[in-house]
């Protein structure tokens, strides 16, 4: 199992793999924001925890569609099915790979972001610490809708329609956590949630995303 | 090593083969033939647990089977080695060096697989199977886009597989030169076409 993450973090660094493409689009949203709704600071800051996490949320969706696809296509899903590798490692290790290369990047340049969108001082650690127990919990979810998909032409768009709703409670809880930990209130209830949906998905989704590739493979 | 007892297979929902029988030894290689579209790659899948049987069963040894279909699961990316030593981890083995003697490809070992031609990719498919470690090789038309020598490669290969107590299925229409092989013609299995979805029945 080892093998396939290292395989698949050399996919994503070399040419065309992808790696880079949710974090420039993070980034350009959070570039764009400020300029359309004008440069008043208050305003800025007050939206900056829902921009920056709807943008973190964006960004991962983004490199979903070739989660399973790509191996798929190739044929390549075939034989690790006859392979020893169980399909619930094979999701796992796809989920871990996916947050190494998309998720934890966006959590490292968050409070980069942040200045761009005038966050509160208070709040940055608050960011980054929701980013970073929140957006595994993106990667699994979105791993199971990439698993249901696979093997739709131009499962995309349903993909997107799958997963986004289930992103609902991570991306309240997430915004939630920064909003009062920049006002200074007491953000620990909703990290701590936030920190629960992620343990619950990654105990949870491999099995769902394993019977999912299997259905879909038959 | 593997037997097939009254199996039906499916595809589509259609059922298009039913009552297929046949045992597989140690050493053995057995041949799928028939008209396009019989059912060779659906007995093949089936084999290999990709598909699920219609009826009857099939008994195997656990964890001995590899297959390779059509599409040869290769990273344009990754080179010639790495796409080999990625199925060789994934099967706990750890020699490349020997599948890629077998299947002449010592040369391209550090070219990426994108830059190969048809042959050349078939040909790292090919090896594919000999590092996975596998005693029982399902094959589909594995000979696609080889030609003449690379042909006779395969075969060394595949004849070194059985020597070593190792079996095979091959689906194929040209001759690989292996005259012990035993040929199975899967055209008097074929079922009658009728719906076998008892679900959709009561809908109709």
């Amino acid at each position: 199992m080892i093998a396939l993450l290292i395989r698949d973090l050399r996919l994503a660094v070399r040419a065309g793999g992808g790696f880079g493409l949710g974090l420039a689009f993070f980034l350009m949203v959070a570039v764009l924001v400020p300029l359309g709704v004008g440069p008043e600071v208050a305003l800025l800051s007050r939206i900056a925890p829902g921009i920056l996490w709807v943008g973190a949320l964006l960004a991962c969706l983004l490199s979903l569609d070739r989660m399973f696809a790509l191996d798929f296509e190739d044929g390549a899903l075939d034989l690790m099915a006859v392979s020893p590798l169980p399909l619930e490692g094979v999701a796992a290790m796809k989920a871990l790979a996916h947050w190494l290369v998309t998720g934890l990047p966006l959590v490292l340049i968050s409070p980069v972001l942040g200045v761009l969108l005038s966050l509160t001082p208070g709040g940055y650690v608050w960011l980054v610490a929701s980013l970073a127990l929140g957006s595994p919990a993106l990667s699994l979810i979105g791993c199971f809708g990439a698993a249901l998909t696979v093997g739709l032409k131009r499962g995309g768009l349903i993909l997107s329609l799958i997963v986004l709703p289930m992103y609902v409670p991570s991306l309240v809880f997430g915004a939630e956590v920064v909003r009062r930990g920049a006002s200074g209130g007491d953000a620990l209830v909703p990290l701590l949630l936030l920190a629960a949906i992620s343990l619950g998905s990654a105990a949870v989704l491999p099995f769902a995303c394993g019977a999912a590739l299997r259905a879909n493979l038959k | 090593m593997l037997t097939v007892h009254d199996l039906s297979v499916a595809r589509g929902g259609m059922a298009v083969l039913a009552g297929v029988s046949f045992e597989l030894l140690a050493g053995k290689v057995l041949i799928l033939r028939g008209a396009n579209g019989v059912g060779k790659t659906t007995v093949l899948r089936t084999l290999a647990g990709l598909q699920p049987v219609m009826a009857g069963w099939v008994e195997v040894e656990a964890e001995s089977l590899t297959y390779s279909g059509h599409a040869d699961g290769l990273k344009a990316t990754l080179t010639v080695v790495e796409n080999l030593a990625f199925w060789a981890a994934v099967h706990g083995q750890t020699d490349v060096d020997v599948a890629i003697a077998a299947m002449n490809l010592a040369a391209l070992r550090d070219r990426r697989a994108a830059d190969l031609s048809a042959g050349q990719k078939r040909r790292l498919g090919l090896a594919r199977l000999r590092v996975t470690g596998r005693k029982v090789w399902l094959m589909d038309e594995p000979t696609v886009s080889l030609d003449a020598a690379s042909v006779a490669l395969f075969g060394a290969m595949l004849r070194g597989h059985l020597a070593a107590g190792g079996a095979a299925i091959v689906a194929t229409h040209i001759d690989l030169g292996l005259p012990e092989a035993e040929v199975l013609d899967l055209t008097p299995f074929r079922a009658p076409q009728n719906h076998t979805g008892a679900f959709d029945e009561a809908f109709l």
